[in-house]
């Protein structure tokens, strides 16, 4: 089933997309020309633009786009199925383009979180699948590279969804080339303590490491700030 | 593409190019992939085959991209699985065997350092593709950086045992560094170009980042050697062959096979 994007749903995510807008455009403005195309990070925004429903009658771009979105927030990930596509922060752009005989169709970007991510793949398959589930086949599904994608791409919901799972979330501030070469203070999900200690770098999957917490004895996965 | 001083590099210069970043990724990614199920602890075989993924990674994007440049229709498989060891333009240092721990953590340590300069270098390349390849890499560059630098000092300045190793491995690999900033004709064509950093000019960067670890770690810088190995013009350590025999073996059987 699709699910429905409420108001305050929207909302939310809109102050998270601001956020990575401003991010990614602090971060990666300067370079933004080159091969990717111009306005791709306002798609981001495309969802939150309030009065898509007044008009009625023929559906409005913002509308088609929203309901794609919504299909894409059913999509998990593969490895960490708590969390959504969307949350993760790897759908870049949905958008729709009129090919050359005058029909409708659909692209959607995405971006791949560690390079030889074996999930990748997977990810592809599935939003390709529950894209046509719901209707909507023969979509492209493209990816892009520039700008790379960085913990910080976790929405605000995906951070809180992390934690409830018993997976530390980032640390925030991967712009901060210091957080790169240390290792953080990272609290842990269950009991909340920082008196936590890394076992090691890598764990279960390319994105995340392994603590321990020694207040209560736990070890836990923390989602890499990278 | 925008070129600082105006001259299109040759598309053979920019293939050749490409390759030998990708060759060097997938080839040290292939001798990580060796040791899974053979490292010293649980947390240690996981994250070598972790920077074997990142590595592999890596390299998918770069061959798939001079397999573009090239215009022959190959891909990244073709590429990977059915060129000969003199095809291959990887650093000569990435081939060399594993050794113990010790000498698989050197190896990485000098690699990492050098990925971390030119992959910063490419950031501000005049080809857009290979500027966005450097920004993702570069990102898990400095986590692979964290993670051999790390073990280097818990070596170097850790027992004598562990101590006399990594020093004896750091002698032996020493030697293939020298081929990391020796410019030949593609890397100054593209340097020229603004496609490619100018290699002269990040050799005392990497030498600086390496001095400083290595004296947290206690060890000794060997003297610079003049003998120069010619990995990236093809010319090869017979270890790549032995390598490559393993890792070609399946798609050299049966061709086009999937998983």
């Amino acid at each position: 089933m699709v699910t429905i994007v409420t108001p305050g749903r929207a909302a939310a995510e809109s102050h998270d997309n601001a956020r990575l807008r401003a991010q990614a455009s602090a971060e990666f403005g300067a370079d933004r020309g080159g091969a990717a195309p111009s306005g791709e990070c306002c798609d981001w925004g495309g969802r939150d633009s309030g009065d898509a429903h007044a008009a009625g009658g023929v559906p409005t771009t913002d509308d088609r786009e929203r309901a794609v979105w919504a299909v894409l927030e059913s999509v998990p990930d593969p490895e960490i199925p708590v969390l959504t596509v969307v949350d993760l922060g790897i759908v870049r752009h949905v958008r729709w383009w009129t090919t050359a005989d005058g029909k409708p169709q659909l692209h959607v970007g995405i971006t791949p979180t560690y390079s030889g991510c074996p999930a990748t793949e997977v990810i592809r398959g599935m939003i390709r699948a529950a894209l046509e589930r719901e209707g909507y086949a023969g979509a492209v599904v493209e990816e892009v590279l520039s700008p790379p994608w960085t913990s910080d791409w976790l929405t605000e919901a995906g951070r809180r969804k992390l934690e409830s799972f018993g997976i530390a979330p980032p640390e925030r501030s991967v712009s901060n080339a210091r957080h790169l070469f240390r290792a953080p203070v990272v609290a842990c999900p269950r009991c909340g303590s920082h008196a936590s200690e890394k076992v090691s770098e890598f764990g279960s999957t390319p994105c995340k490491a392994h603590y321990r917490c020694t207040a209560c004895l736990e070890p836990f996965d923390y989602f890499k700030c990278i | 593409m925008s070129t600082a001083a105006g001259t299109d590099p040759g598309r053979e210069a920019l293939f050749r190019y490409v390759l030998r970043l990708g060759d060097t990724s997938l080839v040290l990614g292939q001798r990580l992939g060796e040791l899974v199920g053979h490292s010293p602890a649980l947390e240690e075989d996981l994250g070598l085959a972790n920077l074997s993924l990142d590595l592999i990674g890596q390299a998918r994007l770069l061959l798939s991209y001079a397999g573009e440049i090239e215009g022959q229709g190959r891909d990244e498989d073709e590429l990977a699985f059915f060129r000969d060891a003199p095809a291959f333009l990887n650093l000569t240092l990435a081939e060399q065997p594993n050794g113990d721990f010790g000498r698989t953590i050197v190896r990485q340590f000098l690699l990492d350092a050098w990925q971390l300069e030119i992959f910063e270098g490419l950031l501000g390349s005049g080809d857009a593709r290979l500027a966005g390849i450097a920004a993702k890499a570069i990102k898990e560059t400095r986590y692979h950086f964290r993670f051999s630098s790390g073990w280097l000092v818990r070596l170097g300045d850790g027992t004598e045992e562990s101590h006399r190793r990594v020093q004896d491995a750091l002698h032996e690999l020493w030697r293939f560094t020298t081929e990391f900033f020796a410019a030949d004709d593609v890397d100054n064509e593209l340097a020229a170009a603004g496609v490619a950093p100018d290699l002269s000019a990040l050799q005392p960067r990497w030498l600086a980042r390496v001095d400083e670890v290595l004296k947290e770690a206690t060890l000794a810088r060997p003297a610079p050697v003049a003998y120069q190995w010619h990995g990236k013009r093809g010319v090869h350590t017979e270890h790549l062959g032995h390598m490559l025999g393993e890792m070609q073996h399946l798609q050299r059987t049966y061709p086009g096979a999937q998983w």
